[in-house]
């Protein structure tokens, strides 16, 4: 797998960030995911497509993703350039649309409290090891099953490797 | 070993004996559906997968139901990809214009889900569909690209909490409320990854349309699926719609359970929840004076016929509010037009209603009924999140028909007991 360290500004959300608010419906016209991702969070935070970098990592809440199953959504916060998102627990299908994309997800309730919007956070995917401003956070790590998913490079390289081709 | 109904199909679909929850499992999919916004990702992914054909074309349904009429043209290059997918893949369910609906109305309307189903499909609300004693859950486009492909999915067995729901309904209580209580209680969290079942005399005494309307809403607690055992009123309802043959599943009685929860119905008023959370309930009684702007009668949620039926029982001799809105979206041309055999649509005409084609419109923002600023709606839909219904600074109420009727002759939140 590409490299598993990312090193990035903290973009920081709440509790139970809905996928309309993540990318509204209105721009759900389309499915490029460069278009969907300048119209990332545009509702609650216009200053995040504008102002996300390449490698920045993601925070949030409890139940990050909620609503509707939009594949939109993990698209959209992954081309913006986001490597990681930390909360403290996911919404299910956006935790099985994001890996199927091969956007990691971590889980870490200490580590979600404990990174500041703005700051600058270092994430290992592989160990799930997270080290901000504040100290130091230790994941759960990616379950093996979604590691392996991770691996293959989404679900779709998966399917072709193991499903198709046996 | 004891098993839960989900474990029970769960188990069936994966070719094991029993299945635990935390299992992972690959599970044989009966129904893979997607509709016009998640259906053209879908596609991608299955040609990245390379496959020629999908599984079974008599297996994948594609609905375009939500930006439907094409609201612009990028919408309608969406649903011309899918249109095109569809004929070259030679799908039998492939529904567009007067022949479709909102999808998860239309599906068992016409009998192209069964219970002891799995029923995988790209859009949150699939889970409508575990009314039927069917597991049944919502997935990505990817997800649903992949199964299109093989016909299999992985899927982890979720735990199941338990609602038992006893007691006496109160007048102008349904479905809708008890589902909105549920979720107010659980939050919208409450159900993460896990299965609901939906069970107890309140249940068992309920009409097809208002069981849809709980399971429909399972994912706003968290939920993988919401199910509900099959009786004699899912058999009544499958033997006016089909002749193909299926499986009844049902709970064994020491199936183990993560949670049980029981919930007393006998005090439940009609519920609204408030901005911006479906979790954020109250009775009816206690939304003080909510002035609005617009109601919306329809969608998955509250698009069935005895939606429409209750909904014209209240406004039947009677006039929306001045500066009301009313906007009606019937969930099929079936129900479209059952209501206008039945003088329902004369009623809403008349009460200064608007009647829209049966699909999605405003319920997601898409297009039908958009709000502006500051706006406030009463809505049957599902969601009333941030800007959920048009503009971030508008606001969004969800209620039964008979709350979102009364509410609208009001000009504000409030029961029918008001009018």
């Amino acid at each position: 797998m590409e490299n598993m360290k990312v090193e990035g500004r903290v973009w920081k959300f709440g509790d139970d960030i809905d996928t309309d608010v993540i990318i509204p419906a209105r721009y759900l016209n389309v499915s490029d995911e460069n278009e969907l991702a300048r119209s990332c969070f545009i509702d609650i935070r216009p200053d995040f497509a504008t102002g996300v970098s390449q490698g920045d990592v993601l925070v949030a809440g409890k139940n990050f993703g909620c609503g509707s199953s939009r594949e939109h959504a993990p698209l959209a916060i992954k081309a913006a350039g986001i490597r990681v998102v930390i909360a403290e627990s996911f919404a299910r299908i956006f935790y099985r649309n994001a890996f199927n994309i091969g956007l990691p997800l971590l889980e870490s309730v200490e580590g979600a409290n404990g990174l500041a919007d703005g700051g600058r956070a270092t994430v290992d995917l592989a160990t799930g090891a997270i080290e901000g401003k504040k100290g130091s956070f230790q994941a759960r790590p990616i379950p093996e099953f979604m590691a392996r998913l991770i691996a293959a490079g989404g679900l779709v390289q998966y399917v072709r490797k193991v499903k198709i081709r046996g | 070993m004891p098993m839960t109904i989900t474990e029970k199909i769960l188990a069936a679909h994966a070719g094991l004996e029993r299945v635990s929850p935390g299992d992972l499992i690959e599970a044989k999919v009966d129904v893979a559906l997607a509709n016009d916004i998640t259906a053209p990702l879908a596609i991608k992914v299955f040609d990245e997968i390379g496959v020629e054909k999908v599984f079974d074309a008599d297996k994948v349904i594609l609905v375009a139901d939500h930006f439907v009429p094409n609201k612009d043209i990028a919408s309608a290059q969406q649903v011309k990809l899918v249109r095109e997918f569809a004929r070259r893949q030679k799908l039998t369910h492939y529904y567009e214009g007067g022949d479709s609906g909102i999808e998860h109305v239309i599906l068992p309307e016409r009998g192209l889900v069964l219970p002891g189903q799995v029923i995988i499909g790209a859009d949150s609300h699939t889970c409508t569909y575990g009314a039927m004693g069917a597991f049944s859950t919502g997935v990505g486009s990817t997800d649903l690209g992949a199964v299109m492909a093989t016909g299999e999915i992985w899927l982890k067995v979720p735990p199941t909490i338990l609602l038992r729901y006893e007691g006496k309904l109160r007048p102008h209580v349904g479905g809708k409320d008890l589902i909105l209580h549920t979720i107010g209680l659980l939050g919208v969290e409450g159900a993460l990854y896990c299965a609901m079942e939906f069970a107890g005399s309140v249940i068992e005494q309920l009409p097809m349309n208002q069981r849809f309307t709980m399971s429909n809403m399972a994912i706003e607690a968290g939920g993988k699926n919401g199910i509900i055992a099959p009786d004699e009123t899912t058999l009544a309802y499958l033997a006016e719609r089909t002749t193909r043959r299926f499986e009844i599943f049902k709970s064994d009685t020491c199936a183990e359970y993560d949670r049980v929860i029981d919930i007393d119905v006998t005090g439940i008023e009609p519920q609204v929840a408030f901005p911006h959370l479906p979790s954020n309930v109250r009775a009816v009684s206690q939304a003080g004076n909510v002035p609005i702007d617009q109601v919306v009668i329809g969608s998955c949620t509250n698009g069935w016929l005895d939606d429409l039926r209750d909904a014209a029982r209240v406004l039947k001799g009677k006039k929306a509010a001045p500066g009301v809105r009313l906007i009606i979206l019937p969930g099929s041309p079936l129900i479209y037009k059952t209501a206008m055999r039945e003088g329902i649509l004369e009623t809403f005409l008349d009460a200064g209603g608007v009647i829209g084609p049966p699909c999605c419109g405003p319920c997601l923002g898409g297009h039908m009924g958009i709000l502006a600023a500051g706006e406030r709606a009463v809505s049957t839909t599902n969601r009333n999140f941030i800007g959920r219904m048009g503009h971030p600074e508008s606001e969004v109420y969800l209620a039964n028909p008979l709350v979102a009727a009364a509410s609208a002759v009001l000009g504000k939140i409030g029961g029918p007991d008001e009018l």
